[in-house]
């Protein structure tokens, strides 16, 4: 087991350094940070001091071991946009997007495994075919216009949720929470919802055709036919063993969520990671983008990671070697 | 083809009027994207067609209406049928092969892995990590800058659509290759495979004739769900400015112009490319769903 | 975290009603700094003129009116002296004197400032007395005030006791002081700011101006950046906010008609144009091989003529736009309404002037545009898109955001392109000489920085050479004349002024500016 762990941080590792590289190179082509900062009014000549300043006139790959090696650090310098350091600035957000994050990932299991379990045992129940139905147009909507549509109604229509912001946030240490005021959980329903429902859909339709696939198994039948209660099949038997595909889907949507939180914070205005994302983006705010880049790709090894050891809990014989 | 329709599969499809409603309706979708050249009523790719004067008219069947514009049109003049019609076609056209191009990396990929296990199983699966590791947007956002860069200006915008389903495709294979390394980790250990290696079978036969078919479930799931992902996802591009042209818009760039809409009553903008693409969808994934249970030897 | 408290107590002071009148606003910006001489954007400015002053003001109408300077005149031509306002205090409790004005200019003098243009003529800045200062110039600089009134004054003392004395520059390790915090003599002190979250403004009850009793009686403002226009427009119907800069405009007629809200419409200081390549001599991005169309006059009048401006009006603008064949509109000093006209919409006429070039099939072109910077932008290019593709040039519409939009138009890698240009100084000049002055790429050169369609005509230099020293008469008739020359020579194709309407709940007002800054100073909330 320790083995195993130290086998795959020492894999992670080159996964980190071609992230770095790549999230590097692809700013290349993103836009040109000087216009932004130089505004309206310059000369030639303040134009070519500041792409001096950045180090923007250096050979491709100098520039990339200087931003490696600072990374390295926990160095990504000064936000161009903002003339903050990158690092207090993602601190600052990545309360929110982590909180958004992990209540759309709680509403899709939460909610979806047991649509799906339903949908499985009952499959020619009426109500399932309301969830099927009701989950298919769920995946032909585009998040942005759901968020919208969700705001039009709570928001404008009937005035009950906020359209936007995170509402009071209170300092649980280095954390912002949203979760203490009324105001804040109010205003993480509507984005945590619009986010949650994609994946709520895919998790409730994948445990609904593991429900099926494993009722099937001869092992069912066999607990059926030593009497055991349908509680007990349904639920023991047969919900444990739809789980490996369940926990490395719902594992690999995690990093999903937080990666589309892009699209819900930009409709939400929620102030996380990934409206600094795309307002960098927007900006051509290259260290920003850098440093969020990466962090997403250390929230994807470390999930990789807990999935696989998951998998060696939930499945033993993942666990016998050939 | 005639054992095509003694097959089970064809006999469970005549069984489901549901799933044969779908397929009528999925077929109907298809025909008239492809067509669209033929039948729609205007061109709406042609920009010198465009009457300015003549946007936001709504339906023809209301009050203000144009009996030119069966569905009104949009805030160019474009009729909204048409645009619909064409928008389609490059919807699916996008989807499609995107998802196809998808597929068949990812469950090769996955096969590959999870099958032969060690060294290739990390070294594929480091790479599935690394790619995952970035938003599928980020990776076609990666992918148009590079040919940005490579090739000249005028041969990217010929290229603009190949460029988005080569994105897409390739930001959406890990997902197939993880869940099919999953059950393809289950499947090895399992008494047919062993049977068949025991009878001599080829790695790759048992791998391609035996492990395939019973890895397809979630497969299936994910590939429909996918080309549904896929033609949002382009959207979600068209949105960012790496997508196909806004002259020539696609049902999802028909929609995001359209959600500039909702709240001035311009309503028809933004429903009826909604609607046409939930149709849509819906058939493709209600066929989907049918096909994966049809496949399932043990769902018979 | 103090900021957070301080946000929440300032949330329940205004929820416990009381004296206190508050304005919720949004727009779809957020200030990207706090630093008053770092970036010459509109998003910096709607905030920070609210905490510094200027030595002159701009008054309701954009004319110029005495702020932190009671008095200004020319002593000789090219020494001006500004008599400074007793007693006023900065926030953090320094006096104002003629010491910070020669630190702040030369402030706004430093390479890391954007706000060099506003100060290039300046060559010294001389105290006379405490309330007294001498500005002298490098040439006869007739609009001096005009330019001065864009410049914010700074506390000496506090900026060098805070390591701030330069603006903000992004070659430093560290965040510089001012990024987050200031210390002006307006109206409003900064009571708190979460940078893209929120930003809370309290009343200055010690400002100069509340005595003047045509000033407002706002207590608190808050603002709050949303970038969605869906939802700004959902904040403002569901009053979570009273005040939006930048309603989007197919919006506008539900506005007007919702309860308790109203639109303020107005014109704004910007003109949209489309400059075309006039010096390549081959087009970039066209099927034509070997020339450059668009190099040929009657090419430029033909593309002129095939533009159905009062159909963009109309239809893509929801009239709010004023169509223009100017470079500037009337509020800018040098405006000559008999030089505003445009070449009339004339399809047939195109058609023809385009065989007569020796281009009766017509060409392609490639149309560059920005989608996320001017009103509409990008349905604009698609109309003109459209318009010319009816009278046989092909056009192909290239839309970007705007980061990479400018990074290729600053390379001059384009055939056309659309721009909207503001005018700051509310004086002709500042648009000629970016627009239309030949090029100068040496180090020091600051004509024709925005020329990338890199027109160059000796007759539009020496009128552009007459503006910057003349006055009166003289300098009003080489404008006119630049105006004429601009008209007959069409390196750019004029749109139109852009209008800015601003929504707010009925029980405020906002004086409507076209400069697109609200001046909270002057808002009454009843």
């Amino acid at each position: 087991m320790f083995a195993f762990i130290i086998s795959r941080i020492l894999q992670a590792l080159p996964v980190m350094l071609v992230v770095s590289f790549i999230s590097f190179a692809m700013f290349a082509y993103v836009g040109d940070p000087v216009s932004i900062m130089l505004g309206q009014d310059f000369t030639e000549a303040q134009r070519t001091e500041l792409v001096a300043s950045l180090g923007l006139d250096k050979p491709f790959f100098v520039q990339f071991l200087t931003f490696l090696g600072n990374a390295v650090q926990g160095e990504f310098g000064l936000s161009y946009r903002l003339s903050r350091p990158v690092a207090e600035l993602i601190g600052e957000r990545a309360p929110a997007t982590l909180e958004l994050a992990l209540c759309a990932a709680f509403i899709a299991m939460a909610v979806g495994v047991p649509m799906g379990v339903y949908t499985g045992l009952y499959r020619n129940s009426w109500l399932s075919r309301f969830f099927l139905t009701f989950s298919l147009i769920g995946v032909s909507l585009p998040t942005f216009l759901i968020g919208i549509l969700l705001i039009l109604t709570f928001a404008v229509w009937l005035g009950w949720l906020p359209s936007f912001g995170r509402g009071d946030v209170r300092p649980l240490g280095f954390w912002a929470t949203g979760f203490t005021t009324w105001s804040g959980v109010k205003a993480l329903i509507l984005p945590a919802v619009t986010l949650g429902l994609f994946q709520l859909t895919l998790i409730m339709r994948l445990v609904r055709a593991e429900m099926l696939e494993v009722m099937r198994t001869d092992y069912i039948k066999f607990a059926r036919a030593r009497g055991l209660s349908n509680r007990a099949i349904n639920f023991g038997h047969a919900l444990k063993n739809t789980l490996v595909p369940v926990i490395t889907i719902a594992g690999l949507q995690l990093g999903a969520i937080i990666a589309f939180a892009i699209v819900t914070e930009t409709v939400f205005q929620w102030p996380g990671m990934g409206l600094l994302f795309i307002q960098s983006v927007g900006a051509a705010d290259i260290p920003v983008m850098a440093a969020y880049l990466m962090l997403i790709a250390l929230v994807f090894v470390v999930i990789n990671l807990i999935v696989d050891l998951l998998y060696y809990a939930v499945d033993p014989r993942l666990r016998t070697r050939r | 083809m005639r054992a095509f329709f003694d097959s089970d599969i064809w006999f469970s499809f005549t069984r489901s009027w549901l799933t044969m409603g779908s397929a009528i309706v999925a077929f109907i979708c298809i025909a008239g994207a492809v067509a669209a050249p033929w039948l729609a009523p205007h061109n709406p790719f042609d920009l010198a067609s465009l009457q300015l004067m003549d946007a936001f008219k709504p339906p023809s069947w209301t009050m203000e209406g144009d009996p030119l514009y069966p569905l009104g049109t949009d805030d160019q003049g474009r009729d909204m049928l048409s645009a619909i019609m064409y928008g389609a076609r490059v919807s699916l056209l996008v989807g499609f092969s995107a998802t196809i191009f998808a597929t068949c990396l990812g469950v090769s990929v996955g096969l590959l892995a999870g099958y032969l296990g060690g060294t290739v199983d990390a070294v594929l699966m480091r790479i599935a990590d690394i790619q995952l590791t970035f938003p599928s947007i980020l990776v076609a956002l990666l992918i148009d800058g590079i040919v940005r860069a490579a090739v000249p200006r005028e041969v990217h915008d010929q290229i603009a659509l190949f460029v988005v389903i080569l994105a897409i495709g390739v930001s959406e294979w890990p997902k197939f290759a993880r869940t099919v390394r999953g059950s393809t980790l289950v499947e090895r250990n399992k008494e047919y495979v062993l049977a068949a290696r025991v009878i001599g079978l080829g790695r790759f036969k048992i791998m391609v004739q035996h492990v395939l078919p019973n890895v397809l479930g979630p497969v299936l799931v994910i590939g429909t769900l996918n080309l549904a992902l896929a033609i949002l996802a382009e959207a979600t591009l068209s949105f960012l400015g790496v997508g196909v042209p806004p002259t020539q818009p696609s049902l999802g760039t028909l929609i995001r112009i359209g959600n500039d809409f909702l709240f001035s009553g311009e309503w028809w903008i933004t429903i009826f490319p909604g609607v046409a693409l939930i149709i849509m969808v819906l058939s493709v994934n209600l066929l989907g769903d049918w096909l994966r249970d049809a496949l399932n030897p043990k769902l018979r | 975290m103090r900021s957070f408290w301080l946000a929440a107590l300032a949330v329940a002071l205004f929820l416990s009603g009381a004296e206190a009148r508050s304005i919720r606003w949004a727009a779809s910006g957020d200030p990207n700094t706090m630093d008053p001489h770092s970036q010459n954007v509109g998003t910096v400015t709607m905030v920070l003129q609210q905490i510094y002053d200027p030595l002159i003001a701009r008054s309701r109408s954009l004319g110029l009116e005495p702020a932190l300077a009671t008095a200004w005149e020319q002593l000789e031509p090219m020494r001006w002296r500004f008599t400074l306002r007793p007693g006023v205090r900065f926030h953090e409790g320094e006096a104002f004197t003629a010491d910070d004005v020669v630190f702040s200019i030369a402030r706004a003098q430093a390479p890391s400032s954007n706000f060099g243009t506003f100060v290039d003529t300046i060559t010294r800045v001389e105290p006379v007395d405490a309330l007294t200062v001498d500005i002298i110039t490098r040439i006869i600089d007739p609009i001096l005030p005009n330019k001065i009134a864009s410049i914010f004054m700074m506390s000496r003392a506090w900026s060098e006791r805070n390591n701030a004395a330069r603006p903000q520059n992004t070659r430093n390790r560290e965040e510089t002081h001012t990024v987050r915090n200031v210390n002006g003599t307006g109206a409003f002190r900064l009571t708190s700011r979460e940078p893209d979250v929120r930003t809370v403004l309290t009343r200055n009850t010690d400002w100069w101006g509340w005595a003047n009793p045509n000033n407002g009686n706002v207590t608190e403002i808050i603002f709050r950046p949303i970038a969605s226009d869906a939802t700004r427009v959902a904040a403002l119907m569901s009053n979570e906010i009273d005040f939006v800069l930048d309603p989007p405009l197919q919006d506008l007629q539900r506005l007007r008609t919702a309860p308790g809200l109203r639109v303020l419409e107005g014109p704004e200081v910007r003109t949209i144009f489309i400059a075309m390549d006039v010096a390549r001599d081959e087009l970039l991005y066209s099927d034509v091989r070997g020339r450059n169309p668009l190099r040929d006059l009657r090419v430029r009048q033909a593309l002129y003529h095939a533009i159905d401006i009062a159909a963009i009006q109309r239809v893509t603008m929801r009239g709010q736009s004023v169509p223009t064949g100017a470079l500037f509109p009337e509020q800018v000093q040098g405006y000559d309404p008999a030089q505003d006209q445009r070449l009339p919409y004339d399809p047939a006429r195109a058609r023809a002037l385009l065989a007569e070039a020796g281009y009766p099939q017509g060409f392609a072109l490639t149309l560059d545009c920005p989608n996320n910077r001017y009103i509409n932008d990008e349905q604009i290019c698609q109309a003109v898109a459209a318009m010319w593709a009816r009278v046989g040039v092909r056009t192909a519409l290239k839309s970007q955001p705007l980061a990479p939009f400018f990074a290729q138009i600053q390379r001059a890698d384009t055939s056309a392109y659309l721009l909207g240009w503001g005018v700051p100084t509310l004086d002709a000049l500042y648009s000629f000489q970016s627009l239309l002055s030949t090029r100068d790429v040496s180090n020091n050169g600051d004509g024709g920085t925005w020329n990338y369609g890199r027109y160059s005509s000796p007759a539009m230099d020496a009128l552009i050479e007459r503006m910057k020293t003349q006055s009166g008469p003289a300098r009003q008739a080489a404008i006119s004349e630049a105006l004429r020359l601009y008209r007959e020579d069409v390196p750019q194709i004029p749109l139109h002024h852009q209008m800015i309407p601003w929504a707010m709940r009925s029980n405020i007002q906002i004086p409507h500016m076209a400069n697109n800054q609200p001046y909270f100073r002057w808002a009454v909330v009843q």
